[in-house]
């Protein structure tokens, strides 16, 4: 089967509102639980300007998504403060992609797209026909009216990025997006991405645990420490854009960033403990 | 042969095996066909209640005090199940209560619905209400609690206001678990119509059960007895249909 992915017109066309600023200075995130007290992230010192693309890898179970799901608003630091602004002044808004099974199983693909627009009071039109073009993007026109359950891990992956899109968020947040995906799918989304970032100037804060995928994608790079989790460098990514992984790789820089983010993280994956 | 066709055969071989072996052990006076009158031995009887004894009628206002008991029970026992999976408050508050009186065997609380509501059909139709009432409430409330946080954190950050969550995750999510207690509900709900007409009605299949014993017309009784099995499958195959246009992404 061939796919077909529709160009991005329609994100040009959309309202270019730049991304939303983050600053987070020296949050720290406890959880406190019957069975003990684990400090996930600890001094945290993180910002992305309007518009740029950062990248966060680090060791399983660091904090990277506990600082997600801070910026996202969905639970706040211990200590520290972290500052999500708006460009226009107004409420900053933003969409997070999850990993894992998080489409609604009760809603059609095609509802589940809709879903942030309908709780942001957009008409059923309005809503619907954003919808189609989003999934029409990611490639799955043809099975709007499916429910999750009916397709692949990948196909529900794609969904989930059109669902956060579709309300067009300033600061975009991912979460291992294409980890599960198979690797044509993963380049040609990685390339949407790029695409669609590019054209709408949000700001993205995308976790990965490629480093290829870290240095294709972002402006940079920052590397955490096994949990508690601290940043242990902020690599600036010097690659031309546009980027394909081709061009990158024949890049005088590549294999020099690739084995300094590497040697980091095995130091880290090693210090942690899940190795000895 | 397909799935779909073995799945019939087996489903209708089940009853029609034991009609057979009861006929046979009828005719054969292997049981005695005073007490055990062979299956179609009690089709001209079934006929003759039809048309003499208004049977229908009594099919009739059983089902309405089932259906009437059983809307009355559900409804307020899922919007209470709903506040008891979201509210901790308010299910560590109703968990004692509702575990302590889900205990109780139904039939036991006729004479006080009886006190509190009258000899008439308001006493029959509520005391169905309330024995389903905490069944429904208590699946109700475990579907929601079994609800992955995930969606939760899905529906806030896409912009979801509490209400807007209560109607677009937690009521579809526990969709499932509220058929599943509907179903037993319906169970509970035909067991306690027929207790209580057993004991405080002057129509109704319970009644008729009970009337027909007592004058030994062991023919009468046996119609009700599968009457009311009858009821029960069908009650059954209407709530199948309802969940699934209800809950359809459940059945694909
Ligand atoms: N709700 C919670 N309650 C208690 N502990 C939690 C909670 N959420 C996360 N943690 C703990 O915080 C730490 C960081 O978790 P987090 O999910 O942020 O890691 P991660 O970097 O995203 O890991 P991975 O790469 O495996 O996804 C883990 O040790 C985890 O057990
Ligand atoms: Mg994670």
């Amino acid at each position: 089967m061939s796919r077909t992915y529709a160009n991005n017109q329609a994100e040009t066309k959309a309202n270019p509102i730049a991304g939303a600023c983050v600053v987070a200075r020296n949050i720290t995130k406890v959880f406190s639980s019957p069975g003990g007290v684990i400090t996930a992230c600890k001094d945290v010192n993180l910002s992305a300007a309007p518009g740029e693309f950062v990248v966060i890898v680090g060791p399983s179970g660091c904090g990277k998504s506990t600082l997600l799901r801070m910026m996202a608003g969905l639970d706040s630091p211990t200590s520290g403060t972290l500052q999500v602004d708006s460009p226009n002044g107004k409420r900053p808004t933003n969409s997070m992609v999850f990993h894992g099974r998080t489409l609604f199983p009760w809603l059609s693909l095609r509802s589940n797209v809709a879903y942030g627009m309908q709780m942001h009071g957009k008409s059923r039109r309005a809503r619907l026909d954003r919808a189609d073009e989003l999934l029409d993007l990611v490639g799955l026109g043809d099975f709007r009216n499916a429910w999750p359950h009916q397709v692949s891990e990948g196909m529900r992956q794609r969904t989930s990025l059109a669902r956060a899109l579709a309300i067009d968020p300033q600061l975009l947040l991912m979460d291992e997006p294409f980890g599960a995906l198979d690797e044509q799918t993963r380049y040609i989304l990685q390339e949407e991405l790029l695409r669609i970032w590019d054209n709408t100037g949000k700001t993205v804060i995308f976790v990965t645990h490629s480093i290829e995928e870290a240095l294709l994608l972002g402006d940079r790079i920052v590397v955490m420490t096994a949990r508690p989790g601290t940043i242990a460098d902020d690599i600036v990514v010097p690659f031309p854009r546009p980027r394909s992984l081709t061009t990158i790789r024949s890049h005088a820089e590549f294999g020099p960033l690739f084995d300094r983010i590497w040697s980091r993280l095995r130091d880290e994956v090693e210090r942690g403990g899940a190795f000895r | 042969m397909s799935r779909r066709r073995q799945e019939l055969t087996l489903t209708i071989a089940g009853p029609v095996l034991l009609l057979l072996l009861w006929e046979l052990l009828s005719r054969t006076e292997i049981i005695n066909p005073i007490y055990w009158p062979a299956p179609t031995a009690l089709w001209p009887t079934a006929i003759d209640m039809f048309q003499n004894r208004d049977l229908l009628g009594d099919i009739r206002i059983s089902m309405w005090r089932i259906l009437a008991g059983f809307v009355i029970g559900t409804v307020p026992g899922v919007m209470i199940g709903l506040a008891m999976g979201l509210f901790w408050p308010v299910r560590v508050f109703l968990m004692p209560l509702a575990t302590a009186i889900y205990a109780v065997p139904k039939i036991a609380i006729l004479p006080l619905a009886i006190i509190a509501f009258g000899i008439g059909e308001l006493s029959k139709i509520m005391i169905v209400a309330i024995s389903i009432f905490f069944l429904i409430a208590l699946s109700t409330m475990s579907g929601v609690l079994a609800i992955d946080t995930q969606f939760r954190d899905v529906a806030s950050n896409l912009g979801a206001s509490r209400w807007q969550m209560f109607l677009t995750v937690a009521l579809p999510g526990s969709l499932p678990a509220i058929f599943t207690g509907m179903r037993l509900a319906l169970g509970f709900a035909l067991i306690v119509i027929v207790g209580t007409e057993f004991l405080a009605a002057s129509k109704g299949i319970g009644y008729v059960i009970w009337q027909n014993y007592q004058i030994l017309r062991i023919r009468e009784m046996f119609v009700g007895l599968i009457i009311t099995g009858l009821l029960g499958w069908l009650m059954n195959l209407v709530l199948d249909l309802v969940e699934r246009v209800v809950v359809p992404w459940r059945n694909t």
